[in-house]
């Protein structure tokens, strides 16, 4: 076993994920591709949407993976740290409405 | 990370070495071992041993010495380098050139190449001989003395295609890669290109930009990134162009210096075997291309020249003795650099090659 849960090795072996599973590995794959193509959004603008969502997700492959993405298609350091502060307002406003919920449960139990 | 101001062979640095050069590329490797020989990939998709389909562009690399010394150039030109091709050796391209109409293009570079003091004289005559003509401009020479600022003129006059490095719409990824200060000068060079008619439509000036990636990253999407350029050039500073090139940085000489220097040697070898793509194989530039050193040598392309593999022995070996017939028997000389071209969509002095 490795002595930390994430290597960074390992990322590379993702399309392994296929060999207990590999007709869902496969229908998962094909969708992935699809999704990162060009449509009515650009690609590069999917790689900003896929980096913000790996740092609100908190994955570390993924960070890797996207920054390096975001890099090749053209993004730069302003767009991607904008995008970064997006997941982060997110994030934090997801916090903070729950806010609301414990202001109501204040205004409930107190007189 | 600051950019030295001297070449390597001026630091007598070990990667201003070819033999060094080599070496390291022949044993880059991961945990899982050595990567395939680029020829053995070749061989798997019948492109070995790889020939020519017949060469109709002759590069002409007429020096090393540059007002620049980028972080990523393969040449290890700067303003300390003195190797400049003399214009009997430019009178024997000519003679070449006349010999064999077929080679309709004829590619100068550097080096800055406007910096030979001969360069003026072999433009007019490969203009007399009806030739197309790039330049690879480095853009920053238009301003860097006063005999260099009618350049854009001089161009004009002859219909030269004006092929540019930009690797960046913005000051920070471009001075990064070139050298503090040669965004603005960049974009300033670009505004009296525009200026004559170059990248202008209908002008018949065509200006074209090269794109290579700030770091240790492959380029994506030509198009696309093209139409972001022309969006941010448009919109902040008024230049307009005609194509965006996108290269793959090869990892030779400064580059392969920064790979190692960096930690990305490996991960970014690993890369280019990975994205090896047989079409782009099947397309790529030294089929086409014969490159002519400073010196007369004859290579399969810039990047073989700076890592001195001249042409297949058996071959002509300097322009005094060429036969373009004879050249286009040889088999191509071949390493692991060579992944660069084939990764992706392909790389090539013009770009994609898919």
């Amino acid at each position: 076993m490795e002595n930390t849960y994430y290597n960074p090795a390992d990322l590379k072996k993702f399309g392994n994920i296929s060999e207990l599973q590999p007709e869902m590995g496969r229908k998962f794959f094909d969708y992935y591709g699809e999704v990162f193509k060009e449509g009515a959004l650009t690609e590069r603008e999917k790689a900003l949407i896929a980096l913000a969502v790996s740092h609100a997700v908190q994955c570390p492959y993924c960070i890797d993976a996207y920054t390096s993405d975001c890099l090749e298609k053209g993004a730069d350091e302003n767009q991607m740290m904008e995008a970064v502060h997006v997941a982060a307002a997110i994030k934090g406003g997801a916090a903070l409405v729950h806010g609301v919920q414990m202001m109501n449960k204040i205004k409930e139990l107190t007189m | 990370m600051a950019i030295p101001v001297k070449s390597l062979k001026a630091q007598k640095h070990q990667f201003a070495n070819p033999a060094f050069q080599l070496d390291v590329l022949q044993h880059a490797s991961t945990e899982e071992g050595e990567f395939p020989f680029f020829g053995t990939r070749l061989d798997e998709h019948g492109l070995f041993p790889l020939r020519p389909t017949g060469a109709t562009i002759l590069q002409v690399n007429v020096g090393k010495m540059c007002n620049q010394t980028c972080r990523h150039c393969h040449v290890d030109a700067g303003p300390d380098r003195k190797e400049i091709m003399t214009r009997e050796t430019m009178q024997l391209c000519l003679d070449a050139l006349a010999q064999y109409p077929q080679l309709t293009t004829v590619d100068l570079t550097g080096g800055a190449p406007e910096m030979n003091p001969d360069f003026r004289w072999f433009v007019e005559r490969l203009s007399a001989l009806g030739r197309q003509i790039i330049v690879r401009c480095n853009l920053t020479i238009i301003l860097a003395n006063k005999k260099y600022h009618d350049l854009p003129l001089f161009f004009k006059e002859h219909q030269v295609q004006v092929v540019s490095s930009l690797p960046y719409f913005s000051a920070s990824r471009t001075d990064a890669q070139r050298g503090d200060g040669v965004f603005e000068k960049s974009i300033k060079a670009l505004q009296l290109l525009n200026e004559v008619g170059y990248g202008q439509e209908g002008s018949g000036l065509q200006l074209d930009l090269v794109y290579n990636p700030s770091g240790a990253f492959l380029p994506a999407g030509q198009k696309s990134l093209e139409a972001e350029f022309k969006r941010r050039l448009q919109t902040g500073y008024g230049v307009v162009f005609n194509n965006l090139f996108c290269i793959t940085n090869l990892p030779v000489s400064r580059y392969l210096d920064y790979l190692i220097e960096s930690g990305n040697y490996s991960r970014y070898m690993e890369k280019l075997v990975n994205a090896f793509n047989p079409v782009a194989a099947a397309n790529v530039m030294c089929r086409n291309t014969i490159s002519v050193g400073w010196d007369g040598f004859l290579y399969d392309c810039d990047f073989n020249q700076m890592l001195e593999l001249k042409v297949q022995t058996g071959a002509p070996q300097h322009i005094r003795d060429f036969h373009l017939g004879r050249l286009d028997q040889r088999a191509i000389m071949l390493n692991q650099h060579c992944y660069g071209c084939t990764a992706g969509a392909g790389s090539s002095c013009g770009g994609e090659t898919t």
